[in-house]
């Protein structure tokens, strides 16, 4: 008995050490679980004698609750462990409110080689038919159509976290007909005051495991962009004592200056085809929206107003720029057609509007609202000009999208930190993923890998 | 007769190191070599002798020093404008600036945390530009002066209080 219980401590110790060493963002979900669907992930049975070190259900069950559109049910409240799907008794799972299940195995086949398989089962098709059997011109054949999806691949064992992340792509888009971006990474900028090096770029996850540092420097590091091949960031570095605007090859590590122009290199911002940049320079006396042809270093002047205008932004098309003059007396949303060059207005509600960015289908524009002094996201419907604030925190800035155009990711106060936050396009599902030690800023969410 | 010597040629070179050392923005290394040169001259330096010969430059070293101690321009929220109480200040270094023409000075433009990143960097250089085109109003040739903002980057104060706020909207005139 109680060297059962000390086994099972030390399992639970040796299984936690790794995750508590990496984690440095920890999500805690502030708001919007009760809307969720239920769902069950069952443990992933294992035959083989090395076992993984990574839970693919608890990564799987962990994306889907963090979407804020899934509500995993936990293993205590499971009314069975059914070997495989055949065992299922679908009457008690929708008992449960569980509309799906995600059942799999994993098969040791080599040294640190494995096949993992799983499928997704469809609870309400499976307990709707008797027995999911049915009649097919006059045969009574076995039904599938309660199995949404089942898959089978041969990974390794450091692929696990990796595949549970393509595991819940699957399962996600199944299940809402959006596609899921679970497969994606964050960069931020990451300030501890006291360090030797305070300022840090680095690039996670979109849960923040794997944190990776890609360059470390004694003064300020901003805006980091992502390549639309997620391959490269633009960001800004004030290591010369003056800003400068870098691409740096997040792989080779290699570096290269591309704005180096007295006054401000500003808010680099990735073209959607991947050849310009967006960017502010002030060369000129006051800051005005650029566009920089990465390979031909050829520039070409967007604005020009003696206003302050910053924060470009394509539409997803490439054809336009929002972007953020104080023209008009304070600062708001403008958008610029590149064509055209055609300016309008686009925001007059709030003190302020700033940071726009387009949502991936161009409809909506996020940005950060001022009203009675305080600073949050919202978001405006193009057509209608509904602005909607999606937010309740404190100080919020920097947000970016999710790829799929489900989630936003900004910086805000937590207590007396900057820290990420989520927050669901539909403003009902809020998260926040606090830092350990330090200020986190500029988060950028990356694309589709 | 030899130690006379010695000390004029100290004389000389305590000078130029303490304006090596001023005009450069940043490294420690500079600071360095500027105590121990000091702890040299007391330990070998008459300094009843030495103190006249030395004055011109010892009373820039202490004006910078002065300067150094005011050098720092608060601003309103989402303002750049000059308020009436920095004036004094502003006047002193122009007129120091005007005296010694070869010293340069990079006007650091900072803003509090409010707003975006993005807008607060273009805030920054607006504070910082209204007080270089300040000090050419009052003379100070344009090529003494250097701007760089650095936003919301560098608070001094990082509270996110009404008075925190205030402390990081603010421009600093680095020698």
């Amino acid at each position: 008995m109680m060297i059962n219980l000390l086994k099972k401590t030390l399992i639970l110790t040796i299984l936690l050490l790794p995750v508590m060493a990496r984690a440095s963002l920890e999500i805690v979900i502030t708001e919007g679980i009760d809307s969720a669907r239920p769902v069950a992930i069952l443990p992933f049975s294992f035959n083989g004698t090395t076992r993984p070190t990574e839970n693919l259900a608890e990564i799987v069950a962990a994306d889907l609750m963090r979407s804020g559109k899934f509500s995993p049910l936990s293993r205590i409240k499971m009314p069975q462990q059914p070997a495989n799907s055949k065992e299922i008794n679908f009457a008690a799972w929708a008992r449960e409110g569980v509309e799906a299940i995600v059942m799999g195995q994993i098969n040791e086949i080599g040294i640190d080689r494995y096949t993992v398989s799983f499928e997704l089962i469809d609870v309400l098709k499976g307990n709707s038919g008797p027995n999911s059997q049915m009649l097919n011109a006059g045969k009574l054949v076995t039904s599938n159509e309660h199995l949404l999806d089942s898959r089978e691949t041969t990974i390794n064992g450091n692929q696990f976290r990796q595949y549970a992340h393509r595991i819940s792509d699957i399962v996600y888009e199944k299940l809402t007909g959006e596609r899921g971006a679970f497969l994606t990474k964050i960069a931020y900028v990451l300030v501890r005051p006291a360090n030797e090096f305070p300022y840090q770029l680095v690039v996670a996850d979109y849960d923040g495991v794997n944190e990776q540092i890609l360059l470390r420097s004694k003064e300020p590091l901003m805006s980091p962009s992502w390549s639309p091949d997620g391959t490269k960031l633009a960001y800004v570095t004030f290591e010369r004592r003056q800003a400068q605007v870098f691409i740096q090859d997040i792989y080779s590590g290699r570096r290269t200056v591309v704005s180096s122009y007295p006054g401000i290199n500003g808010a680099p911002v990735w073209s959607p085809d991947g050849e310009s940049l967006a960017l502010v320079l002030s060369k000129d006396g006051n800051p005005e929206i650029y566009t920089l042809n990465i390979a031909t270093k050829a520039l070409r002047r967007i604005t020009s107003h003696r206003a302050i205008d910053t924060e470009p932004n394509w539409s997803p098309d490439g054809k336009e720029l929002v972007f953020s003059s104080d023209r008009g007396g304070n600062p708001q949303l403008y958008s610029v057609n590149l064509t055209t060059d055609t300016t309008r207005r686009l925001t007059f509600e709030g003190e302020m509007n700033l940071a726009g960015a387009y949502t991936p289908d161009g409809n909506t524009i996020v940005m950060v609202n001022r009203t009675q002094g305080q600073y949050h996201i919202a978001k405006m419907d193009r057509q209608s000009r509904y602005l909607q604030v999606l937010t309740k925190t404190n100080l919020d800035e920097s947000p970016s999208i999710a790829p799929n155009g489900s989630m936003i990711i900004y910086s805000t106060m937590h207590g007396s930190s900057q820290v990420l936050a989520l927050v669901s396009m539909d403003g009902r599902f809020k998260a926040r993923l606090p830092a350990i030690d330090g200020q986190v800023k500029s988060p950028a969410w990356s694309p589709f890998l | 007769m030899n130690l006379n010597k010695v000390v004029k040629a100290l004389l000389v070179a305590v000078p130029v190191m303490t304006l090596a050392a001023c005009s450069s923005t940043s490294s420690t290394s500079a600071d360095d070599a500027n105590t121990s040169q000091a702890q040299q001259v007391t330990e070998t330096v008459q300094v009843e002798t030495a103190e006249p010969v030395m004055s011109p430059a010892e009373q820039m070293r202490q004006k910078l020093e002065a300067l150094r101690q005011e050098n720092t321009i608060y601003f309103d929220f989402d303002r750049a404008t000059i308020r009436p109480e920095f004036v004094e200040v502003l006047e002193a270094h122009a007129s120091f600036l005007r005296a010694n023409p070869s010293v340069r000075v990079t006007i650091e433009g900072h803003s509090d945390e409010r707003g975006t990143p993005e807008y607060n960097i273009a805030l920054g250089e607006r504070r910082a530009q209204a007080v270089a085109s300040y000090l050419q109003n009052l003379g100070v040739s344009a090529g003494q002066l250097s701007t760089v903002s650095y936003g919301e980057e560098k608070p001094v104060d990082r509270s996110r209080t009404e008075t925190g706020f205030a402390k990081n909207r603010r421009a600093v005139l680095v020698y």
